[in-house]
């Protein structure tokens, strides 16, 4: 019997894992996908907002306000990567600039610090490609910028390492109250618990449902992105938000953490939970409405477009509540949810404290995560130490990122079993850079059967049944010489 | 450790390259290959065509890059396989990366740049909808048929005419794949006439000219595209759009020279070639750093490369030799018509030399005249039967006929386009 059983792991499911593996539980995460940060978790702005934004009085104006606050001591534990940069919300005339001094009274009602209000010159200095139209805007200190998905990875790395299990392509199928615990069914498995979280995002509504609570609805709400290439990463150095005029929070322009640039999202709400294709109109907005925030932005420096979907509901609040004996219920969490899943985390921790969850704290918890081995912070002594141990180190599979094949066996050894190709991108980068793995797709998969004992054609590119090759060719497989002749 | 010429890149252009400055004099050469192997590409470009032009004859890929690679061992050039070269400065400072030696600065008195191109991604042209497995670059299809030995995918569409999407036609048709169509958003191929009859004619796959992919579907695995007609203006025209059912989408939507060493080296390049901006010795910007090859501009044939390769290579030499004088230059511009010319200067000397200038069109044109003006005089022309985009065109233009006028550029034109 587990103590726990969190369903979903994304960053909130994560980070609840992580809490929980400070204690002395059985804790299980059960996610239906075969990675974590596989839904809205990898597909985001990446933004530790400052809370700002959220309304007054709110879970959501709280949590991010409070999440925000621990993402230095979270780095400095798990070494994800983040780059406090601060944001500013731009205006371009006199009614914008009413709008953010609103958001400036909001934030300090929020509780938030290091925001000012600031005049054109000081943007233009800091911020030189801004549109030179702008009039002011609201700078805050504390926003940053992180990599969402190395975020949820690290967070459940570490959960892992300190106990706790992860059941990775193990979707939920039913759930059932038995004798005052919970029995989770995932097909044929059956998985006894004292404890169910569900924080399984889009459909935290089906699995609420599955234990019989009716009354939730996520309604999707999709949002368009587009990456550019490193070469015009600084084109900005902050986070570049328009003032948000009714129902539209307008187009951001960031640098993500690791240097490229990026526009998005749109709002557009979406029947299907898998709907992410990108539209052609969606794209359109996206680049329209950030050009108007940067216009210099090169749209022939594209590397990929993306979808994500916000697991949105008709109530603007969070739901954090243990809704039954034993049940507690994550839905709707949307923006800004990435910032307050530390300290949704912490909530829900409360909410098992006084459901009565034993609570004993792990003498032997670690709270440190190994970081990945990243070159590109390395000087070049550090680098001949490393390849003088390993020469893996030496070798450059993915030449966009310059991400060696060191790197990648590194990732390969963690404590959550990385088994696609999209999973070693969302770790180590190969494939994520300008030639989106055109040239070292095939290496990447190379090391996959040697390293994970596949075939070629057994490795998905992420889900099962995105499989990249379909079979060996004719004289692989010991056919037609003639053909080969003919060639 | 310090070398007479560096070559960045061990393709087609960095073996020409290396072998024409050995046979100039230059004995003390490295050339740097981030791959196992020399000859670039050209490994995985199995069909033949090749070196019609160079050697007279018709050669696959392999068998032309082994033509050079046979003559390396009768030579003191020094080779670096799996080495990658992470940065380049002025002062011709090469940083590289590689298993035995770790992390390196080498130096050389002259550098040759011929690290090649990429091909453009369906981001770099925005494809919208889902983002399935299934979608693949064109060359990356063909290495890993022709290198890995395992098939993409089984029912084909392919993204462009071009002529690696026009070779990996036929090459998925030779292996089994059913290959549904050609789509070609202009309304031309750019792709080589015989390729055109030799990968799409002989087998009955249609190029479909003037269309486009319009979507992507399928959650996991590609299952379909929506395609469909574009107008002049290249915009689709609604009411066209049409579902092909398919597993696999190849893309060739042309090559994007690779310059990510020559921007952190901060020379100029040409926003129209995306290559670096040179004269007529293949000198960048940058004194002593020369370009050739497809990171200079993107060839349709592999003999122009190996001839390019060696001007570079009679450059760098001189180079090294301290032979070049100081000398004055003029600009080469392209307009009605040209989209480009390389090179981009043309240095003025007291030599009587012909220089070979190459050149693209916007269009196609038959019949027509490219005409060289220089402060309105015309000091060169020749005509063609048919000039097109995707076959490069060159012009012969003597430099003695640039004496005594006093000009800055010289202007390539299609007459009366």
């Amino acid at each position: 019997m587990y103590d726990v059983s969190i369903i979903g792991a994304g960053v909130v499911g994560c980070a609840i894992a992580r809490e929980l593996s400070k204690y002395n539980l059985k804790v299980v995460v059960i996610e239906k996908d075969s990675d974590v940060s596989n839904g809205t978790s990898k597909a985001n702005s990446g933004i530790v907002h400052g809370g700002y934004d959220a309304a007054p009085g709110t879970l959501k104006a709280k949590l991010c306000v409070k999440g925000n606050q621990m993402f230095k001591e979270l780095d400095s534990e798990l070494k994800f990567g983040y780059n406090k940069c601060g944001s500013y919300v731009l205006a371009f005339d006199e009614e914008d600039h009413r709008e953010i001094l609103k958001l400036y009274e909001k934030g300090l009602k929020n509780g938030v610090q290091n925001m000012s209000i600031v005049n054109k010159s000081f943007i233009l200095a800091n911020e030189p490609n801004i549109n030179p139209e702008v009039y002011s805007a609201l700078f805050c200190g504390n926003s940053g910028v992180i990599s969402p998905f190395e975020f949820t990875v690290a967070l459940a790395e570490n959960a892992a390492d300190n106990g706790v299990e992860f059941l990775l392509e193990t979707p939920v199928t039913g759930i059932e109250e038995i004798d005052g615990h919970y029995v989770i069914k995932c097909n044929d498995k059956k998985i006894r618990t004292k404890y169910v979280i569900n924080s399984a995002g889009l459909f935290s509504d089906e699995i609420a449902k599955m234990a019989g609570m009716e009354d939730y609805k996520i309604t999707p709400r999709k949002g368009e992105y587009l990456l550019f290439d490193k070469d015009i990463g600084g084109l900005v150095n902050s986070v570049l938000f328009q003032t948000p005029k009714e129902g539209s929070k307008g187009t951001l322009v960031t640098p993500t953490y690791h240097g490229n640039l990026m526009i998005g999202p749109n709002a557009k709400y979406v029947y299907d939970k898998e709907d992410m294709l990108t539209t052609k109109e969606g794209l359109k907005e996206v680049s329209d409405n950030a050009k108007k925030s940067v216009p210099k932005i090169d749209m022939g420096k594209v590397i990929t477009q993306f979808a994500g979907l916000r697991s949105s509901m008709e109530q603007y609040d969070f739901i954090i509540e243990e809704t039954k004996k034993g049940f507690v219920n994550l839905i709707g969490i949307d923006s800004p949810g990435l910032t307050s899943s530390p300290a949704i985390a912490l909530e829900v921790m409360e909410i098992l404290d006084r459901s009565g969850l034993e609570l004993s704290e792990k003498k032997n918890h670690i709270s440190y995560r190994t970081p990945y081995i990243r070159m590109d912070h390395m000087t070049n002594e550090e680098i001949n130490e490393l390849i003088a141990q390993d020469g893996s180190f030496g070798k450059i599979v993915c030449r966009c990122e310059s991400i060696t094949e060191g790197e990648i066996l590194d990732v390969l050894q963690r404590s959550i079993p990385v088994k696609t190709v999209d999973a070693i991108k969302r770790r180590a980068r190969a494939t994520m850079g300008r030639c989106q793995g055109g040239f070292c797709t095939p290496k990447v998969m190379d090391i996959m059967c040697r390293e994970l004992g596949m075939e070629m054609t057994e490795i998905n590119k992420s889900e099962k049944g995105s499989y990249i090759l379909s079979g060996k060719t004719q004289k692989a497989e010991g056919g037609s010489e003639q053909w080969s002749m003919i060639l | 450790m310090v070398y007479d010429l560096i070559v960045v890149g061990g393709g087609p252009a960095g073996l020409a390259a290396a072998l024409k400055a050995y046979d100039e004099g230059v004995k003390d050469i490295l050339i740097i290959e981030r791959d196992y192997v020399l000859g670039g590409i050209l490994n995985q470009c199995i069909h033949n065509g090749f070196g019609l032009h160079k050697f007279k004859e018709e050669l696959t890929g392999p068998e032309y890059s082994e033509k050079y690679i046979e003559r390396l061992k009768d030579t003191t050039i020094k080779v670096k396989t799996e080495t990658m070269v992470l940065k380049v400065t002025e002062d011709r400072e090469v940083h590289t990366l590689n298993e035995k030696d770790g992390f390196q600065v080498i130096k050389a008195k002259s550098l040759i740049l011929a690290m090649g191109c990429r091909e453009r991604t369906r981001g770099a042209i925005n494809i919208a909808g889902a983002r399935p497995s299934g979608v693949f670059t064109a060359g990356t299809a063909q290495r890993f048929i022709n290198l890995e030995g395992y098939m993409p995918g089984k029912e084909v569409v392919i993204l462009g005419s071009g002529d690696i999407g026009l070779i990996m036609a036929r090459r998925m048709t030779l292996e089994g794949a059913k290959v549904k169509c050609v789509l070609e958003l202009m309304p031309y191929s750019n792709g080589l006439t015989r390729n055109i009859v030799q990968c799409l004619d002989d087998y009955d796959i249609p190029l479909r000219l003037s269309h486009t992919v319009v979507s992507v579907h399928g959650d996991k695995r590609l299952e379909g595209i929506t395609v469909a007609k574009v107008d002049e203006s290249l915009q689709i025209v609604e009411g066209t759009q049409e579902h092909i059912s398919c597993d696999t989408l190849l893309l060739s939507v042309g090559l994007i020279p690779e310059n990510e060493l020559s921007n952190v080296c901060n020379i100029e390049i040409d926003k129209i070639t995306k290559g670096p901006v040179v004269s007529d010795t293949r000198e960048t910007s940058k004194k002593g750093i020369f370009a050739c090859g497809n990171v200079l501009h993107v060839h349709d044939l592999v003999d122009y490369v190996s001839e390019e390769a060696e001007i570079a290579a009679i450059g760098a030499a001189r180079f090294i030799k301290n032979t070049v004088s100081e000398q004055k230059s003029v600009t080469t511009k392209g307009q009605n018509g040209v989209t480009y010319v390389v090179p981009q200067k043309l240095g003025i000397t007291d030599e009587d030399k012909t220089v070979k200038m190459y050149l693209r069109v916007n269009k196609v044109y038959d019949n027509s005249k490219i005409k060289v003006t220089a402060g309105g005089v015309e000091i060169a022309s020749k005509k063609y039967d048919r000039l097109i985009p995707g076959e490069m065109a060159s012009i012969n233009l003597k430099k003695s006929k640039l004496k005594g006028i006093d000009i800055e550029e010289v202007v390539f034109e299609v007459e009366g386009a």
